[in-house]
């Protein structure tokens, strides 16, 4: 009996432990957090890592159709005499700076707007505001193309005309190339980033300015010293993602222009550039300097912006 | 610290996406290059010959692109299976009557031939795409003169050399353009569709009405000229009779290339320097056609291409409101008449170009397709024969010049009465002579060409986007936007 007994017991044990094992791994407040992340991670490091590392390592190559070789920094000593390459830096920096002065301050006066008391039918508004964001940017490019175009039969032309200014060749010129993308970016843009300073908004304490109408703050008062501050992580947020989409614009510029060319290149993009080096001349060492360039530039301004911001400090509490 | 991770992590993703979103890219380039899409010919594709990057070529593109691909078979469908790639969707029909016939002519190694109409853009980087990774390109495929550099690159790694079996018709062949579908290696890689021979369309209804003569008087003056101040005294003549704003005698290209490529070929300069030599775009014929086009814009004589060249739709309008009554364009702009233009059949006519100086050869051969047979194929024989069949027999030839109208390659044709003056040809109708007989005239040895190598889509993307506004827009002396092309090609080669 107990032979039969002492027998059973270890194989009853055995498969006791090695059920708890695979409990605990599931169970293991530690462990699970890593397989419910897995999927993530997985493709962070696939989609994103890898091709991460083999830009950088293609940045130093020159790939041929039938060979590639090292060749060292060239390509980098090359992106320093590229003209075209430092027009296309210059777009984009401009094109970011732009966007940052008006996606930032006129989406948080909607938002704040929004949120008084002093808009009737707020949904018909921010319905409106957002549209644009849902509408291919293909489609709307082309529409904008042909509101911009040079002919006198053009929305913009015709404006101009009735304002007795004659008719200006839009997509031609550098400045007015330059607002036309700035037109197209606020007009899709400033409904987005009203919603987030929306949501911002609505995380804000009613309490606070209830205290503040207590101790006698104006409508300034409340809005500098309770909801900028408040508003802070959002805007911290918008301006984050607004320095990479600013820098890493193409689609617009490809739309506006049909193509990826633009008369004196006055709408070419960093990602336009590297789209023209990498697939359209079919060199895509070069193309990897480039983005890899591109990265380092939007990490500098976007590290910098966030230690400014206090992002990397220490919680308080 | 915990927060100090998740910034830095997100960062990470976003920097990282960025690299990645340059990939997906390639996956919706809605349009480039090429101007119309099935429309009718080859020369959407020509134009961008000299411009893998013209400006504004794409303009009326992007309204049609998203929709174009279209699958055509043909042929047999017990027969051999061939996967053919075009981004004009009339070429595709073209080996499509040749797949018919050419199975009525082998019954035993009939074929089947499945074409498939990409825009301009898609089908040269799905192209690449494909032969870089090793699978998935077709059997036989149109490639864009302009962008033969960046194919024939892969040598016979990629590509099947035709050389073989094009031998039945080398000798009469336009040598000049089978050389532009050469690789490195001296070995043929593309057969040709056109010789693309540039000449003068003239308005002669138009100028005779303005000028208050009949036509033949007109077409006597236009055969008058010889050179470039004949051309610009007969144009002067014009614009002083119709004094009208909005009307000039011609107009100039930022968007394109043709002008200065008819400009070196009278000189017999060639800005790639070819094979061997290095690029080098400061020449004599290209600064003296600049200057003289600066000159015609500030006497009203030109205006600038409305949308940068006259292959565009807004080109075709400019010449049917009479803007414009005269034009330099390769032979494959017939079709743009007769497509896109009927009305205007009968007013226009065909001569040599202006020289700068008597004597000099009056044409160049301007843009075309080079159709490649792929080293992934599984009957690369059987594709190559069928392909040169097609391309340069004179069965082949007829079809193109009856469908296409082009200026075929294979010269036999040329002085052939029941081809070159067959009034049944659409084109032979439209026109006020026979187009074959300004060929003939003009003659193969007068037909100058302009290499394509890997540097030609950088010399013609930035001419097309910089130097040509810079000169005729922004009135920049033209030896100061040399200088500055030269350096940038420089930093090329």
């Amino acid at each position: 009996m107990s032979g039969r007994f002492s027998s059973d017991i270890p194989i009853f044990n055995r498969k006791e432990g090695f059920g708890l094992k695979i409990k605990k791994i599931f169970y293991s407040q530690k462990v699970a957090p890593f397989v419910f992340v897995l999927p993530f991670i997985l493709s962070f490091l696939i989609f994103w890592i890898y091709p991460l590392g083999s830009s950088v390592t293609m940045s130093f190559q020159k790939i041929g159709a039938v060979k590639t070789e090292w060749i060292g920094t060239a390509n980098y000593a090359k992106l320093l005499k590229d003209t075209v390459f430092h027009t296309a830096i210059l777009n984009s920096a401009k094109y970011m700076l732009f966007t940052l002065l008006l996606l930032i301050p006129f989406p948080l006066l909607f938002a704040v707007l929004m949120d008084s008391r002093l808009v009737k039918a707020k949904g018909v508004w921010k319905a409106i505001l957002y549209m644009p964001a849902l509408t291919s940017v293909v489609i709307s490019g082309t529409l904008f193309r042909l509101m911009f175009t040079e002919y006198p039969t053009g929305q913009m032309n015709q404006i101009t005309q009735m304002l007795g200014l004659g008719t200006y060749k839009w997509l031609k010129m550098g400045w007015s190339g330059m607002l036309a993308l700035l037109i197209v970016a606020c007009w899709r843009w400033t409904g987005v980033n009203m919603l987030y300073f929306l949501s911002g908004l609505r995380s804000i304490d009613t309490s606070l300015y209830e205290a503040a109408e207590i101790d006698g703050a104006s409508s300034w008062q409340k809005f500098r010293y309770v909801t900028l501050p408040l508003l802070k992580p959002t805007t911290v947020y918008v301006l984050t993602i607004s320095i990479y989409a600013g820098l890493a614009m193409f689609l617009e510029s490809y739309m506006l222009w049909a193509g990826n060319n633009s008369p004196n290149n006055i709408g070419l993009t960093i990602v336009g550039y590297l789209y023209k080096r990498g697939i359209e001349k079919n060199d895509m060492g070069y193309a990897c300097a480039v983005g890899v360039v591109l990265l380092v530039i939007a990490l500098a301004i976007n590290i910098v912006q966030l230690i400014a911001n206090g992002t990397f400090k220490k919680e308080e509490d | 610290m915990k927060k100090k991770l998740i910034s830095t992590l997100m960062c990470t993703a976003l920097a990282a996406s960025m690299l990645v979103g340059c990939g997906s890219g390639e996956t919706n380039p809605p349009a480039d290059a090429a101007t119309d899409d099935a429309a009718t010919d080859d020369a959407s594709a020509d134009d961008t010959a000299d411009d893998s990057a013209s400006a504004d070529d794409s303009e009326d593109e992007a309204e049609t692109a998203e929709a174009d691909v279209v699958t055509n078979t043909f042929g047999d469908p017990n027969g051999t299976h061939l996967e053919m790639w075009t981004f004009v969707e009339l070429h595709g029909q073209h080996y499509g009557k040749m797949a018919e016939v050419w199975n009525e002519e082998h019954p035993d190694e009939t074929i089947e031939i499945t074409c498939t109409t990409y825009p301009y853009a898609d089908m040269h980087t799905k192209l690449l795409t494909a032969l870089q990774s090793g699978v998935g390109a077709p059997d036989i495929c149109d490639v864009e003169v302009g962008q033969f550099p960046n194919v024939v690159a892969g040598l016979d790694n990629w590509l099947v050399p035709l050389d073989d079996y094009a031998a039945d018709y080398m000798d009469t062949m336009v040598p000049a353009r089978m050389d532009t579908y050469a690789g490195e290696d001296g070995k043929h890689y593309g057969a040709p569709y056109h010789v693309g021979a540039t000449v003068m369309y003239y308005n002669v209804a138009a100028m005779a009405e303005a000028m208050g003569i009949s036509e033949d008087e007109v077409t006597s003056k236009i055969d008058a000229v010889k050179t470039w101040d004949d051309y610009t005294k007969l144009g002067d003549e014009y614009v002083a009779a119709i004094g009208e704003d909005g009307k000039y005698f011609t107009s100039v290209d930022t968007g394109g290339t043709d002008w200065l490529w008819l400009a070196m070929a009278e000189y017999g300069e060639d800005w790639t320097g070819g094979f061997d030599n290095p690029a080098n775009v400061q020449l004599d014929s290209v600064k003296k056609m600049l200057e003289m086009q600066q000159g015609w814009l500030d006497s009203g004589f030109a205006e600038v291409s409305p949308d940068g060249h006259v292959d565009l739709e807004a080109g075709f309008q400019n010449i049917m409101d009479h803007n414009i009554v005269s034009f330099p364009k390769a032979m494959w702009y017939m079709s743009r008449f007769t497509n896109y233009m009927p009305e205007e059949k009968g007013n226009w006519y065909i001569a040599k170009c202006p020289v700068f100086e008597e004597g000099q050869p009056m044409s160049v051969g301007i843009g075309g397709t080079g159709t490649v047979v792929t080293q992934q194929s599984q009957s690369t024989d059987l594709a190559s024969r069928f392909l040169c069949w097609a391309k340069m027999s004179e069965e082949g030839e007829q079809n193109i010049w009856d469908t296409l109208g082009f200026d075929v390659c294979n010269t036999a044709c040329w002085t052939m009465d029941s081809f070159a003056h067959d009034d049944n040809n659409q084109y032979n109708a439209y026109f006020r002579n026979y187009p074959y007989d300004v060929l003939n005239d003009i003659g193969l040895d007068n037909i100058g060409k302009i290499s394509v190598v890997a540097i030609s889509p950088t010399i013609n993307e930035y001419v097309c986007n910089t130097t040509l506004n810079e000169v005729l827009e922004d009135k920049m002396d033209v030896s100061e936007a040399l200088q500055e092309l030269q350096d940038a090609v420089d930093l090329e080669q």
